[in-house]
Parts: C-alpha cells; structure tokens; sequence
C-alpha cells in the first residue's frame, strides 16, 4: 500500500520492461527506497538512523564474513587466530577492528533510532508492528553481540559467557540443567565455543529477513514525522529518491566519519584490556563487566539485593538473583507492550508538555545513570544510584506512562504537516 | 487489562528495588566498606609519553631497536613473546641478514627432532620461527620462578589499562615497603599494618594488589650496553622496552594510523559533496 500519488516505476527499455514483467525487483526498490516511497517532507535527522543501522548491518556482514575465512574457532587456536588475523593476514587489523567497533556502532544508532521512537511515539497506531519487529531486531542484534563477543576467547569472552550463561540457572528446578545443555557442558568450552561461532554467524541473516519486515510494515502507513500528525495530500510529502536519498548520503558521510575515527585512531577505546588475556578457566577476572552497550541492563540485574518472601517466616518465593534475571529480560519484553500502555492519541513528544518532562527528566538522566553505574563495582553508593534508577525505569514504562497519558492535555496540533513547515494552511483544492 | 498487568508488575519491580534500596543503605550505614590497601594506595600510571601517541605518532626505529635489547637480555630470561616472529624484527629497521643473525644468536633454541632418530632435541631459529619461550611448559616456568607465571609479554600493552605508559611504570615503581607514603602522605604500614609485603614477593604500588612476584629486573644503570651508545640509564631502558612492547602488541599501528588519515580525507570530501548535494536538492522544499 502507499499514497495514491506515489509515483509509479515505469521500466525503461526493452531489458528492463522484460525483467519488470517476470521479476518485478526494480520495481519493489524503486517503491521500497525509490521515488515510488513518498515520505513526510519534514524528517529531521533523527530519521537517517534507520538507514544508518541497515549500513552497520552491512559493514558488520562483510567485515564478519571474512573475519570468518581466518578464524578457528578453537578454545586453543581462537584467541591466536585472531591475533593471526590482526598480525599477518593483508589488512586484518582493519577488517577485524572494523567488526569489533562496528558492534558498537551498530548499536549507537540502533539506540538513536530506538530513542528517536520513543519520543516521537513511533510505535503508536497504525505502526504497533513495526515497532514490534523493532523489538524483535534489538534482541536479536544482543544475541548476537553477546555471541560475537565470546569468539576471541580472551579473560572477557570466557567469564562473559560464564555469566551471562549463569542467569538460566537462577531458574527453579530446570536452571541448571538447562544451563549445561546449552552450554554443551559444565562450563564454556569447545562445545560452546563451536556452536556460539554458528549462531554467530546466522543470526545476522535472521536479523536481515526481520529487518525486511520492519521494512515492510513501515511501508504500509509509512514514515511517521516529528509532528505526530499523519500525511494528508501529496504536499506533505516528498518521494524518497532524491530527496532522502540525499539527506541520508550526507548523514551516511557524517557516520562513517565518527565510525572510521574511532575505528583507526581509537580502536580498543570502547573494549576492555582484559580480552587481550587469553581465557583462563581458573583465573576470574577482579570485575567482570559487559560491553557497554549492555551496561544498563547489567546494572538493573545487580540492583535486585533482596529475596522476595513472606515477611517474619523466612519463606522465600522469588531470590533476588532469579529476580534480577526476570526484571533484566522483563526491562526490555515490556518495550513489546509500549504501543498499548501510551495509551495518549498524540504521537509527537513536542506536544505532550507532560510527558516530555518525563521524558528529559526522568528516562533519559536514569538510562545515563544504569550505563554508567552497570559499569562499576558493587560498591554501595554504585548500588544505591542503580536502585534508585533501576525503580524509575520500570516505573516510568509500567506506571508513570499510562498515568500520564490518561491526565496529559496536549498542546494544540498543526493542521497538517505543510501547515507546521511553511506556517500557511494546506491548500486543499491543491491536492 | 494490560494496563492493569503492566502497572502490578511495574508496582512489583520499583517495590522490590526500594526496599532493596532500603536494605543497600543500611548496610552500608552498619557497615561501612572497609577501605582497602590496595584501594588507598594502589597508583594509577606515570605520566611519559612516546614518539608512538597521538594520531600521528611513529614508532622511534632505535628506541624499539633498544628496547629488543633490553627484552632479549632482560625479560627474556623469563617472558615469553610468543606472537612474535624474528621475521618481524624486519619492521624495527633490521635487513634480511640481521633478522638471521638475530634468530641464529637467540639464547633460547627452538624445540624440534633429531632428523635421524627422532628424539626430542633443539635448532637455532631461523626468521620464520616465533621467538622461543623460555620454558618448555607452565609448570617449568612456575617451578622456576617460585610458583608464579611469568606472562607472555606480546599483547601486555593492550591487556592492561594504559597499558604502555602501565609497563613504564611497573618497572619504574619498585619501592622500599617501610617508611612509604603515597601522594597523601598516608603511611601504608602505619595505616594497613598487614599489606606487609609477603617473603617472595616485591612492594610496586602501581601493581594491582601492590605486591609483584617479580623482583625488580631492571636493577640498576647500564644493565645492558646499547649499540647505538645511549646511556643505558634505568629510566631509558624502562622506557624503551616499554615501547618495544607497544610494537608487539600493535605492530600495524602505523598502517593503522596512516590509513585512518587517507579514510577520513576520503569521508570529509565525499560528505561535503553530499551536504551540497542534499542542499541542492531540498532547495526548492521548505523542510
């Protein structure tokens, strides 16, 4: 479905008539990113993160798949195959150090981009799916991440796996049965190693086919704008090609930029110095910390200190470390239910006075918060300030929102999105 | 309904991380975290810096040179450098025929078979061998060095924070135990009476537990005797084998560094092209 203005791909040519009429791909491109897609003329740049997170995915597949062509993922040879790589194969040091900042890239915009829905309401109706599929990548791109970072086999890669692996275990009853049969044994090594490179290595394929969807979904209302107020004839609009293709050209170049400046001038900036240790199953790291992209999260596990029971009977229902594990997972699973507990009609943040406060003053300062605190040692004051945050961050999304909603009176909308770029009314007759 | 769910699991979750709020602070009220030895006086990394830092840093040719000396007469005693080949001694200026002679010379000989019988025996090392390690296993090198591991020294740089500017004051940093204070002035027996150095071990602040295995290797001035004629006084020497370890852990940074150049001169150019060009196009749309 699109707008009824869009244009439509007119094949050029005999070849191109004759492919259009048995396999119609130019033509799904030309409506996917095209001139065939028109989209809200009034898209500020927090709308090139998209695209930006599709390149990352690229650069991620490429520079992986030829990481692979030298790796071996052995729990004797890995960590040495990949210093192989950074020493000896022609330009490894580039492709590998590429994919290890890439993840990190990969997930700066994805955060951009998943903020930029959170405040301008993206994931409201008629885009409840796209949103959902937007979930689903994020989870997705973690495992990944999670996966690929265990392959070097360094001190990080080893006790990571080993406690990222542990949070099954806090299950009743099946955790530690579970945890061994995913693990292929007791402990991670060569049965773990081997099958974590093989999901490593599918998983961004699998993350490729949900993006498609997401594509997909999108393309059915459409890109939603920084006003919230839908497309209302063709001048609010403009056609995908040239003109985002351009916008997000010069946003690509602004990217690539930052990417390339940590990549060559900073490479081991956002890692940590113990995975240039080789793992070593009896010798535990003094504080074993994630990547940074999984600091808030972490943060939320470590701040569940106490068992939740029955006061004065010493019944315990829930321990505190199943608990983390719970709320750890439930932080991110609620992001599924967004679209039904903002309940507000109005998409944008611009005109919802209410939940804008909340929005700059409470979940952004807390989300800084459980990154920075995730990142530090279980020392009281660290485990203080993640509580406190940790308790905002599920207030916010489970209690705070919903409320807000109900009792917000919006500021006034513009008429249409013509009418909020060029301050004079949509000319009907014109459309 | 899953508003209502939402909002006894959000009541849930804050609850649960308020009352474990509660409980942090009084703890932490009751009992107070205990400053540490390691904590108050472990010291972070000297200030010194290298030809290599900053992004357009080289490697000094003679000072890594200088610092091989230093490894090949020093640390290789005990480190091995097991990610290095001689072949790549090439890189630190030495031609074809010194990186052989360089193999050849090498104390430590390379494990190998006696082509005629097959019994284990050794070999000088030619330039594609890896650098020897000095012991045949973990268990020679603990039982050699009273039970501690001597580590491999390839990648030490990138493995600790700070890593080259670490080295430097590692070797920098060996005190005598009684009467030190930190920059504070705190006296560390008088405040910690038990940090008292172990037998075996040797006092460095800037380790991480404060106590190091190993015994300070370089004593004293002109330990070794540099080719070039620097004076070979501790400090030189701590410096330049720091920045030979750099170069192990990093041998392409220069490649790195002179690609990042051409890549962001590429990337600015081709985003002002697309600036423009975005401009260009959007110019006829209010936007």
């Amino acid at each position: 479905m699109s707008f009824p203005w869009a244009q439509e791909y007119k094949p050029q040519g005999t070849v191109s008539k004759w492919v259009d009429e048995r396999l119609p791909l130019p033509r799904l491109v030309y409506n996917a990113v095209g001139a065939g897609y028109p989209v809200p003329r009034n898209l500020n740049y927090f709308w090139n993160f998209g695209v930006l997170a599709g390149v990352a995915l690229v650069i991620q597949i490429v520079t992986g798949i030829i990481l692979a062509m030298h790796y071996y993922a052995s729990v004797d040879g890995a960590f040495n195959s990949v210093e192989h790589i950074m020493r000896d194969v022609n330009s490894g040091w580039f492709i590998r150090y590429a994919h290890m900042n890439g993840a990190s890239f990969f997930f700066i915009v994805v955060y951009i981009h998943i903020f930029r829905g959170l405040f301008y309401g993206s994931y409201k109706a008629p885009r409840e799916m796209i949103w959902l599929l937007g979930v689903t990548i994020f989870l997705l791109m973690m495992a990944t991440a999670f996966m690929g970072y265990v392959l070097p086999w360094g001190q990080m890669s080893f006790w990571g796996a080993q406690v990222i692996t542990g949070f099954f275990s806090a299950i009743p009853l099946v955790g530690e049965p579970l945890r061994q049969w995913l693990l292929g044994g007791f402990a991670p090594d060569q049965a773990a190693l081997n099958r974590f490179f093989s999901l490593h290595y599918l998983m961004p394929f699998v993350i490729a086919g949900v993006i498609i969807l997401h594509v997909w979904a999108l393309h059915i209302p459409g890109s939603s704008n920084p006003t919230g107020v839908s497309v209302k004839s063709e001048q609010d609009t403009v056609p995908f090609h040239p003109y985002y293709t351009a916008k997000d050209g010069f946003g690509l170049g602004i990217f690539l930029i930052f990417f390339v400046a940590v990549t060559f001038f900073a490479p081991n900036m956002l890692g940590h110095p113990d995975n240039y240790i080789p793992a070593n199953p009896l010798s535990t790291p003094a504080h074993i910390v994630p990547e940074w992209y999984f600091l808030p999260f972490y943060a939320i596990l470590k701040a569940f200190t106490v068992d939740f029971g029955i006061p004065f009977t010493g019944i315990i229902i829930i321990e505190a470390k199943l608990m983390g594990v719970l709320a750890m997972f439930g932080s991110i699973l609620l992001l599924f239910f967004l679209p039904w507990l903002d309940t507000s009609p109005v998409r944008s943040g611009h005109y919802r006075p209410l939940f804008r406060k909340f929005f700059w003053f409470g979940l952004i300062p807390c989300i800084v918060l459980l990154t920075y605190c995730g990142g530090k040692p279980p020392y009281a004051q660290w485990v203080i300030l993640s509580q406190i945050a940790a308790a905002y961050y599920f207030a916010h999304f489970l209690i705070i929102l919903p409320i807000v909603s109900r009792i917000e009176r919006p500021l006034p909308l513009p008429n249409s999105i013509t009418e909020a770029v060029t301050g004079k009314p949509l000319e009907t007759a014109a459309a | 309904m899953v508003r209502l769910v939402a909002f006894l699991v959000g009541l849930f979750f804050s609850g649960m991380l308020l009352l474990g709020l509660g409980d942090t602070v009084i703890k932490a009220i009751q009992e107070p975290e205990q400053p540490t030895a390691e904590h108050e006086f472990h010291e972070t990394p000297l200030a010194v810096s290298f030809a290599h830092d900053g992004p357009f840093g080289k490697f000094d040719r003679g000072q890594l040179q200088r610092g091989l000396k230093v490894y090949s007469e020093v640390c290789a005693a005990c480190h091995s450098l097991n990610l290095v080949a001689f072949r790549d001694f090439a890189a630190l200026g030495y031609n074809e025929e010194q990186v052989k002679a360089l193999a050849k010379a090498w104390k430590t000989e390379v494990p190998s078979i006696n082509p005629e019988t097959g019994e284990a025996a050794t070999r000088p090392a030619i330039p594609a061998d890896k650098i020897p390690s000095p012991f045949a296993n973990e268990v020679a090198a603990r039982a050699a060095n009273n039970n501690a591991l001597p580590p491999d020294l390839s990648l030490i740089t990138k493995a600790r924070a700070d890593g080259t500017a670490y080295v430097y004051s590692l070797l920098m940093g060996y005190r005598n135990q009684a009467g030190y204070k930190n920059a504070e002035g705190k006296e560390l027996l008088k405040e910690f009476p038990e940090a008292a150095t172990a037998p075996g071990l040797h006092f460095n602040p800037w380790f991480a537990n404060l106590n190091i295995a190993m015994a300070d290797p370089i004593a004293g001035d002109d330990q070794v005797t540099y080719d070039d004629g620097t004076k070979a006084t501790k400090q030189q020497m701590a410096k330049d084998v720091s920045a030979f370890l750099a170069w192990t852990a990093e041998p392409k940074m220069e490649n790195r560094k002179s690609a990042g150049w051409a890549a962001l001169g590429f990337l600015i150019i081709f985003t002002v092209l697309a600036w423009m060009s975005y401009r260009t196009i959007w110019a006829d749309k209010k936007h």
